[in-house]
């Protein structure tokens, strides 16, 4: 070929970091922009921690104070009592935290930047300076959001999902309906944004840049899992921001897309006119189903990638996996309106979309049956990152099962709007895909800061946190066959007040599960600095990742190009160090599929 | 460890099961005609939700307390059938279940949804607010008067926005502060929404349905047992979403009457 | 070749891959964000009783054949781009036409947005704003988010331009490809809105 010059050679591609701005504010590097995306999630999954203990005091105790919350609100908590809004308040942001800054951040943005340009081969990402956008609009988007913590009227209070027309209408719906919801209507629209330009580099970068003998199928699952994420996420923030648009057009444009005529809010006759509240519905879990796809999916990649290491042998069929989680991803487009049952949308309508949601039963299955069946025959290796994996399957098959229920329009009819409800989408949010974090956690801690994390604390985490979620979330399923309503800041109503025995048991259960979370956060602050060095490849693990150095260089291969002989599956076979091949070694195995 | 995980999640999967076979908590007594299709359909649901949660927690109990690393280092066994059979059992169980339940679970929404109510349905209008249920009835004359926003005033008690002065059919109209009905009558309920969403739950009539603003809708039910009910919203409507209820009070045919002329006396 | 060159070679071409893909999946989900202001306007209009239709101001066809011609545009500057490309690569070559042509859709495209700007104008002066009625709150709001993604393709195009003017421009192909596609794009898309626009409004 012709002569390249260096500079032409390294267009696209960024030089070395030079400079502490460089280096680790503002940086190209996908593996600091990973840990910059895991920091922030770390942080908002705190702040929404201690908002849930807040959510959960104040249902057993609702009038009890709680010290220091009128520091944090005045108005929202005066001598420390927390009112009903202040609740919702506390509640949305609770959600709104959650769904978007942790789970949409640390299973996919954080772990996926970090890895999955080293599981495919490659220098980094496609598009460094979008990839740096990317977390920084991320980032004023948090600090947007939590604004609306200290703003006179409070955060909003319609919830994670702001239906029309509570959120739409403006300051006579209520407190927290004021500055509170624009500012959460342009925090998620500039979320969307982060995120799209998140899965434009995830999607080119997984097509374009893989390194040689690198084929799809040789992609490590958790390469899969956040390509296929990417797919779904990239088409489901491009509604959403849209959405949140139009919203914040209705509340400070004067807009009707979202408002009916007539409506008396406050004593006030509204000033629009044939809006459709049903429209937002629409819209937002268009988006707002695949996004929970987009929070589990990359945490089966991460599972099933840890898994095959742990348990020293390949899965009974990588490929079903792959193709289920691709069945999953399509499907996850077509059951929008199953959060729409009772809606008043047509009910012609809820029965068409019960079928796809039964149907994404099917892979679901699929692949929860490969997991356990991979088990048999397998040499299962306990570590806190193995345990996590473990316990993850056990909570994925308690989210996923309640969700038989909630997929026929029929038994939706009592169970809509329950505890019940509840209990599905935290089990498998916010145990399940949780799980698959600290299971990431764990495994990849040596890689990403060279040292080892303590496996005495990791286990102890895992025991109480495996044992804690069940006693927090298995009542609440209970709660709602009992009829429980959901987003109740009190439980006034006769035949709930029977129920006040339960409550008290998920609050304790609540703040000691809780409290364990510190265990882990001191274990990683503790090992960042103070932990055992870590070896290049501690887990005996086959994929590219393993081949560089803890924690690898700037350009992750050096001057390498790494070429990819096998699959990131060759366990259990006989290797030159020990009962692996790993994916760069040119050693041939026998039998290899 | 792998013993213990085994231990631990066996316990754990059937404690959990314990209350759901106890019906220690539980749905309410079912006061409606359609809901026994809907209690059968939950629990038929249950059976195979239960069976499908115990089946796997102790398979993954059983295979990490067989299966922790060992130390022989033969060849690795795999399970019979592999990949492909399991796909196959996954496809036929679960789909041949899924397509029953869903085939079979129509039938108990197309009783709520598909038939229409009715002629002669008692007809109740409930207009939901922050934070209120008010039902009307339309009196003598069988006809319910317009509703007018721009009138609504509730410090007059004139909570629709009625215009009796101007509709001949708003003079007679019953507006109260619960939903009284006969037993064992129809009953269309109209639903309308005053503000923003709310939703009209009753447990035991197994019935929830959603206030939209500007959209008519209405459902319609038969009670079948005498007794005071818990009507709570549903769909959250602001700060007093928790407090918002009011009482479904079924009554004998003759109370009803007689309750409804005194009411009617109040207006 | 040397080791170093090689890599150059493979990063040079997996960028440019790179590019082209990441064009289109861009592509992909700006059309998702108008399929939803597509349904968006479609659920409205169905439920609304009180649906105004209004005139589309005269000027938008105009705009349409400005957006039309600075496609063509654009396809005449790329041969001479590619040459100018190839040149620098080997033997002297490639004309000024491609950068002036270039210029030529840098400014039609900055024609267009006064061209919707006027439109904006016409509608006001009947009276018709963005709050006034469901279907003019759409047609601010379409022609305003088409506008700002066109900026961006603007954008691009005077980045192109600028680079061209230098001596030694550095460019690659794709990213002159990426640009090409997006600006179509654009006009396409515009074509579309205004095909909804004129049916539904």
């Amino acid at each position: 070929m012709q002569e390249a010059s260096a500079p032409q050679a390294q267009q696209g591609h960024h030089g070395p970091p030079e400079g502490f701005i460089r280096k680790y504010v503002f940086s190209l590097d996908h593996k600091v922009i990973g840990k910059q995306y895991y920091a922030l999630a770390l942080v908002a999954v705190f702040i929404g921690m201690i908002l849930s203990w807040l959510m959960r005091y104040h249902l057993i105790y609702p009038n009890g104070k709680i010290f220091g919350l009128e520091f944090l609100s005045k108005v929202g908590a005066p001598g420390g009592v927390m009112t009903p809004e202040y609740y919702l308040s506390l509640m949305t942001m609770h959600g709104t935290l959650m769904v978007f800054f942790v789970l949409t951040n640390a299973p996919f943005a954080a772990f996926g930047n970090y890895f999955l340009p080293i599981q495919i081969g490659a220098e980094d990402m496609a598009f460094p300076r979008f990839n740096m956008m990317s977390f920084w609009v991320t980032f004023v988007a948090f600090l947007v959001l939590m604004t609306a913590f200290f703003i006179p009227d409070g955060p909003p209070i319609s919830g994670w999902t702001a239906y029309a027309p509570l959120s739409a209408v403006g300051p006579d719906a209520g407190p927290g309906q004021g500055w509170g919801q624009n500012l959460w209507g342009i925090s998620i629209a500039l979320f969307c944004v982060g995120s799209l330009l998140g899965s434009l580099n995830f999607i080119a970068t997984t097509l374009d840049l893989r390194a040689k003998g690198m084929t799809l199928m040789r992609m490590p699952l958790s390469t899969w899992a956040w390509f296929i994420t990417a797919c779904i996420s990239l088409l489901a923030f491009a509604v959403l921001l849209p959405a949140c648009l139009l919203l914040v057009l209705d509340r400070m444009a004067g807009t009707s897309f979202f408002i009916p005529a007539g409506l008396v809010v406050s004593d006030r006759l509204q000033a629009h006119a044939g809006g459709s509240p049903l429209l937002w519905q629409h819209l937002f879990w268009f988006f707002g189903h695949p996004e929970v796809y987009i929070a589990i999916l990359p945490a089966m990649g991460i599972v099933s990638h840890i898994l095959v290491n742990s348990i020293r042998r390949p899965l009974l069929s990588a490929k079903v996996i792959i193709y289920s989680m691709m069945s999953i991803g399509f499907l996850s487009y077509m059951v929008w309106g199953h959060h729409m049952f009772v809606s008043g949308m047509n009910p012609f309508s809820s029965l068409m979309f019960s079928f796809p949601t039964l149907t994404i039963t099917i892979p679901a299955t699929v692949m929860t049956l490969i997991w356990l069946g991979s088990l048999y025959g397998a040499r299962i290796r306990f570590t806190s990152a193995s345990l996590f994996a473990l316990g993850f399957i056990s909570m994925f098959v308690s989210g996923g099962v309640s969700g038989f229920f909630l997929a026929q329009p029929s038994i939706d009819i009592y169970l809509h709007a329950t505890y019940f409800v509840v209990g599905h989408f935290h089990m498998v949010m916010g145990v399940a895909a949780i799980f698959a974090v600290f299971a990431g956690t764990y495994f990849w801690f040596p890689k990403m800061t060279g040292r080892m994390m303590s496996e005495g604390l990791g286990k102890v985490h895992f025991w109480i946190t495996f044992v804690g979620t069940y006693c927090i979330f298995m009542p609440f399923h209970y709660l709602g066959l009992a009829g429980n309503v959901r987003r109740y800041s009190s439980f006034v109503d006769d035949f709930l007040l029977p129920l006040m025995p339960v409550h008290r048991f998920i609050t304790i259960a609540a703040l000691i599960t809780g409290a364990a979370q510190f265990i882990f956060l001191y274990n990683l602050i503790y090992s960042r600095f103070r932990g055992k060095v870590a070896p290049v490849n501690p887990w005996e693990a086959t994929s590219l990742e393993w081949t560089i150095p803890s924690p690898p260089p700037w350009n992750n291969f050096g001057d390498r190009h790494p070429i990819v002989y096998h699959d990131p599956h060759q366990y259990g076979v006989k290797g030159s160090l020990g009962d692996y091949v790993m994916q760069d070694s040119p050693e041939k195995i026998e039998n290899e599929s | 460890m792998g013993k213990f995980f085994a231990v631990v999640l066996t316990i754990i999967a059937l404690v959990s099961a314990v209350p759901i076979v106890r019906h220690t908590w539980w749905m309410p007594p079912d006061i409606s005609t359609h809901g026994h299709a809907i209690d059968e359909q939950l629990t038929d649901t249950m059976a195979e939700a239960g069976f499908s949660f115990l089946a796997a927690q102790l398979l993954l109990a059983f295979f990490v307390w067989k299966f922790s690393e060992r130390k022989d280092s033969g060849p690795i066994k795999s399970l019979p059938g592999g990949a492909k059979g399991l796909v196959i059992a996954a496809l036929i169980l679960v789909g041949t279940e899924m397509l029953a339940l869903g085939v079979l679970g129509q039938k108990a929404w197309a009783s709520v949804y598909f038939t229409p109510a009715s002629p002669n349905a008692l007809h109740v209008q409930a207009q939901a607010g922050q934070f209120a249920f008010y039902f009307r009835y339309p009196g003598a004359d069988g006809k319910f008067g317009g509703l007018h926003p721009d009138k609504i005033d509730e410090g007059n008690q004139n909570y629709f926005g009625l215009d009796p002065a101007n509709e001949v059919e708003a003079r007679d109209d019953i507006v109260t502060g619960e939903l009284a009905i006969p037993a064992n009558r129809e009953v269309l309920l109209l639903m309308h929404s005053k503000d923003v969403g709310h939703s009209f739950y009753v447990p035991e009539l197994r019935m929830q349905q959603d206030f939209v603003p500007g959209l008519d809708l209405s459902v319609h039910f038969t009670a079948t047992k005498v007794g005071r009910y818990e009507i709570v919203c549903t769909q959250l409507c602001g700060l007093g979403h928790y407090n918002m209820k009011a009482y479904l009070n079924v009554m004998a045919q003759d109370d009803f009457e007689k309750w409804l002329k005194q009411k009617a006396s109040e207006q | 070749m040397t080791t170093s060159e090689k890599t150059a070679a493979v990063i040079r071409t997996s960028a440019e891959e790179a590019a082209r893909s990441g064009i289109w999946v861009g592509i992909a989900a700006i059309t998702m964000t108008f399929a939803a202001f597509t349904s968006a306007i479609i659920v409205r209009e169905g439920t609304d009783t009180a649906w105004h239709h209004m005139t589309l101001p005269a000027v938008l066809y105009l705009n349409t054949l400005v957006l039309i011609l600075s496609s063509i545009t654009l396809e005449l500057s790329r041969r001479p781009i590619a040459a100018r490309i190839r040149g620098e690569q080997g033997a002297a070559g490639g004309s000024r036409s491609g950068v002036l042509w270039l210029a030529a859709t840098l400014a039609l495209g900055l024609v267009f947005l006064f061209g919707q700007y006027a439109a904006w104008r016409q509608l006001a002066a009947q009276g018709l704003f963005l709050a006034t009625n469901p279907s003019s709150s759409f047609f601010y709001v379409l022609t305003a988010v088409h506008g700002v993604h066109l900026l961006g393709g603007l954008a691009a195009l005077a980045y192109l331009v600028w680079k061209l003017s230098l001596r030694a421009p550095g460019l690659r192909r794709s990213t002159v490809e990426a640009t090409a596609i997006y600006w179509h794009f654009m006009g396409g898309l515009w074509i579309y809105l205004l095909l909804v626009m004129r049916t539904r409004l």
